[in-house]
């Protein structure tokens, strides 16, 4: 690969294989394999967030949307089919076309980042809305009755793909997970590797002078919407196998500021750093359910104030910045090589400034 | 016709509905640009100030017309000076910040007050039209919205602070060649918000009853109509209030008013992507 | 004589009430140069505007043709797919990625990848930025970032080049090397550029374009049009008032 390009899209297999180790080894030391398999899920939620936020400037305020209609979709397909590989490659195309649909009207009509936070957030209430209001006989897709606030209980899990009984649960079901997480990781590097990346990073930094380079800047932006929806989609998918049950709340408000919670926390313009907000903050999130003394939502929104005032650029980049001006210093003194300079991203919370 | 009476009514009370719990949203989008995404814990936090009040025996009606605005209005004031002034300019960073604030506020809430839902009785008896019973508590609402707007649009035309306020709406150098400094000017802005908010959800907790995440209920509704109807914050907020208003109870009659709520929000999308500077952008380009 | 590469016909733009392009029939041949002047609220921004897509043009705005090729609701990257160059007046560059990513995303749009790295080294020679290619753009000087954004004009080996105001912002050295290079890209490309620094033109040696409250005054050599009465008043004018 071309030394003079950036980072973004370069690979440290060296870490790569490490944390790779590190995820598929976990369960033998943790017996509790049930939340690791949800905080794997809420990573991957946050890496699809982190990839169109971090990388194209794209911030959706209704994430959890996706989240959501995957986790529907999944539950929905699976009754019908009987089986889950039908219905897991639904949970992430159904996601990908809504969003297609929606950039498309966004991005080809040219509207701000202020309209596209209002626009993502309403789909996701229109789609609360209707998911609350399906109680009853009428709202029924093939086998599968919507349930309305009850949500859809008793859906088909994950199965080995065409044996329909072979099914995968516990600690098989995490490690599914895990390498799904990986290889969307895998994945996002190599998006971000390809042209279509680093258009987008162009994009980020100037859509002007993108479009006047001659790229369809709408069109890019369409499709990584899109492909960061599948990619909550099967997150969604995931935490409907997970939990066992999809119910309205998937849509929730609060289920996409969490998300933008972790990928700020974790690092704007990182791929590890949401994925490591969202094990850290999901973490917090379920120590936090297990006493009624502390809300949980108070901690959530102290956080994303805090880290909206404090550290816009995220812990994983400040982080960096620590290592780079502490540690590499140190490092280099003792060796007095003069180790090449780190690229850093541009200004603080770059692309997420709207004017 | 007593039917026809009752729609008409129906569609008056959404209206107002609409328009006085996004007034103090339009007040701090219109003047400063801001999107306060804890608006809707502003109008939730005005619903438990009056219940607090209420049940502390003082007159509900003194509770909800004072001193909810006022006690919303210095939790605005503290929020101002403590995380928006820090944010001016940076639009999507204010509105993340406020999403954190609306999500503490639910918190706090529910730590003083519980998770479960409570109400405070309608301090106005129902009465019969026809064949028909009708909440007479609604058409207070109707009045106390009309009140209300009256107020801000005599202030903002004929007073010195609504001179200021229309220059700042323009152009915040304006406000400062007259001698303003715009930091005070966005201060007050912000607190008057609030405090119209506190107002806001002091009268409607009646009918609306009280849960620590009500907030999000009313943001939504309040969202739309404000970023639709523009920076024009009377003009705006009443027609995008009128028109989201009408759908809603139109469709609300032909289906249910789930629907009615969908349908406003499609149609709220729709308006965004044709009129992307709201309709006072669009088509009253000089109002107030 | 050679081919017009840019042509319009009643050339019209309005905000609300105001025009601020008014009529213009303008033809720029193939291989030329051509600078276009006027003061303040003249109307030559709207018109580059106009040529580049910023604008959207529709039926009652006249006609455009732009390499032959009728550019009637165009939106600016397919005009920029015509082959044509564009640099904006304030330095629009991506200032979180480097001098090297700023021009190799430039000729990616034309090259594969391998050719866009001989292509980026090119230029950057061409431009005496080699030394400069790993610094972020956003941390280079004013001056420094209008060169960054001809180098990620001249990635693309356009034949048409649309430059506003290239020189504002640069210093005395500055521009006398900005000249050179203006003549240099015109050996292999048709120009128009939009200034107003009357030094800068008068350096640029070229065919001028005057424009005066929407509409073309004069159009001749920078000698003549510079010392013309009209041309004088209105700007003379302009500054009194």
């Amino acid at each position: 690969m071309n030394e003079e390009l950036s980072a973004a899209g370069r690979i440290r297999w060296g870490w790569f294989i490490a944390w790779a180790a590190v995820m598929l080894l976990l369960p033998m030391v943790l017996e509790d394999t049930h939340t690791l398999t949800v905080l794997t899920i809420w990573s991957l939620l946050a890496l699809s967030l982190g990839l169109m936020w971090g990388y194209a400037g794209i911030l959706s305020f209704g994430h959890a949307a996706y989240f959501g209609l995957g986790a529907y979709a999944y539950a929905i397909a699976s009754i019908n089919f009987g089986e889950s590989t039908v219905a897991l490659f639904l949970a992430m195309l159904v996601p990908a076309m809504l969003a297609a649909a929606i950039g498309a009207m966004m991005f080809f009509g040219r509207i701000s980042d202020v309209y596209l936070g209002v626009i993502t957030l309403v789909v996701s209430l229109i789609l609360f809305k209707f998911m609350n209001a399906t109680a009853g006989d009428v709202y029924r897709i093939g086998d599968a009755r919507l349930g309305g606030f009850n949500g859809i209980p008793g859906f088909p899990i994950l199965n080995v793909p065409g044996f329909p009984s072979m099914e995968i649960w516990g600690t098989p079901f995490y490690y599914v997970v895990a390498v799904a997480l990986l290889l969307c990781y895998l994945l996002s590097r190599w998006i971000l590797y390809s042209t279509f990346g680093r258009v987008l990073l162009g994009i980020r930094e100037n859509e002007l002078r993108t479009e006047l380079l001659g790229y369809n800047v709408p069109l890019h932006k369409t499709a990584i919407f899109s492909i960061s929806a599948a990619m909550a989609g099967l997150a969604g998918a995931f935490f409907a196998m997970w939990s066992e049950i999809v119910t309205p709340g998937l849509f929730a408000l609060g289920q996409s500021a969490e998300v933008i919670i972790y990928v700020i926390v974790g690092g704007l313009g990182t791929l590890v750093g949401p994925m490591a907000g969202a094990i850290l903050l999901g973490f917090l999130k379920l120590l936090l359910g297990e006493q009624t003394l502390i809300d949980n939502s108070l901690v959530m929104g102290l956080i994303l104030v805090l880290a909206v005032l404090l550290v816009p650029s995220g812990i994983a980049p400040q982080l960096a910045k620590f290592r780079k001006r502490y540690i590499d210093r140190l490092f280099r003194q003792r060796s007095g090589s003069s180790g090449r300079r780190r690229r850093k991203l541009g200004g603080s919370g770059n692309g997420k400034e709207s004017s | 016709m007593d039917y026809a009476a009752i729609v008409f009514l129906e569609i008056l009370y959404m209206i107002s509905f609409l328009v006085l719990s996004s007034v103090g949203l339009a007040i701090v989008f219109g003047m400063m640009r801001v999107i306060n995404l804890a608006h809707g814990e502003f109008v939730m936090l005005g619903g438990y100030t009056t219940l607090a009040c209420h049940s502390a025996g003082i007159n509900i009606f003194f509770a909800m017309l004072v001193i909810a605005p006022i006690t919303v209005g210095i939790v605005g004031l503290l929020v101002e000076r403590l995380v928006v002034r820090w944010l001016y300019g940076r639009m999507i960073d204010t509105m993340l910040a406020t999403w954190g604030l609306s999500l503490l506020f639910v918190g706090l809430v529910t730590l003083i007050f519980g998770s479960s839902a409570v109400g405070i009785p309608t301090p106005i008896s129902g009465y019969q039209l026809g064949s028909y019973q009708m909440g007479g508590y609604n058409l207070f609402i109707i009045g106390i919205t009309i009140v209300l707007i009256t107020l801000m649009w005599i202030v903002l035309r004929y007073t010195r602070v609504g001179l200021v306020a229309r220059g700042a709406m323009q152009n915040p150098e304006v406000a400062s060649s007259l001698g303003y400094n715009p930091k005070t000017i966005y201060m007050l802005t912000f607190t008057a918000g609030a405090a119209v908010s506190g107002l806001a959800g002091g009268v409607l907790a009646p009918l609306t009853g009280l849960l620590p995440s009500s907030g999000g209920a009313f943001i939504a509704k309040a969202f739309i109509t404000v970023i639709t109807g523009g920076a024009s914050i009377i003009t705006g907020v009443l027609s995008s209030g009128i028109l989201f208003g009408a759908i809603n109870q139109v469709v609300s009659f032909a289906a249910n008013p789930v629907m009615g709520e969908i349908a406003m929000l499609v149609l709220a999308i729709v308006l965004l992507r044709l009129m992307p500077q709201g309709i006072t952008g669009r088509f009253f380009r000089n109002s107030t | 004589m050679r081919e017009p590469i840019v042509d319009t016909r009643e050339l019209t733009m309005r905000f609300g009430g105001v025009t601020a392009v008014n009529n213009v029939d303008f033809v720029l041949r193939e291989g030329e140069l051509r600078c276009l002047i006027g003061p303040n609220g003249a109307g030559k921004s709207t018109f580059f505007k106009c040529l580049t897509g910023q604008y959207i043009l529709n039926a009652d705005n006249g006609r455009v043709h732009i390499c032959g090729v009728d550019v009637t609701g165009w939106r600016p990257y397919e005009i920029v797919r015509l082959g044509v160059g564009i640099k904006t007046q304030v330095p629009s560059v991506m200032n979180g990625l480097t001098v090297y990513e700023n021009i190799w995303l430039s000729a990616r749009r034309v090259r594969d990848r391998r050719g866009s790295d001989e292509e980026t080294r090119a230029v950057l020679d061409e431009l005496d930025l080699g030394p400069l290619s790993r610094r972020l753009v956003g941390e280079m000087s004013h001056g420094e970032r209008q060169i960054v954004e001809l180098g990620i004009v001249l990635a693309q080996r356009p034949q048409l080049v649309l430059l506003d105001e290239p020189a504002a912002g640069i210093t005395g050295s500055e521009s006398e090397k900005l000249v050179t290079l203006i003549h240099r890209i015109n050996e292999n490309a048709a120009l128009i550029v939009v200034d107003h620094d009357m030094q800068f033109v008068r350096m640029l040696g070229a065919e001028i374009t005057v424009f005066h409250q929407g509409s073309i005054l004069i159009e001749g050599h920078a000698d003549d049009v510079l010392s013309d009465q009209k041309v004088r008043e209105v700007y003379v004018g302009n500054r009194a008032a």
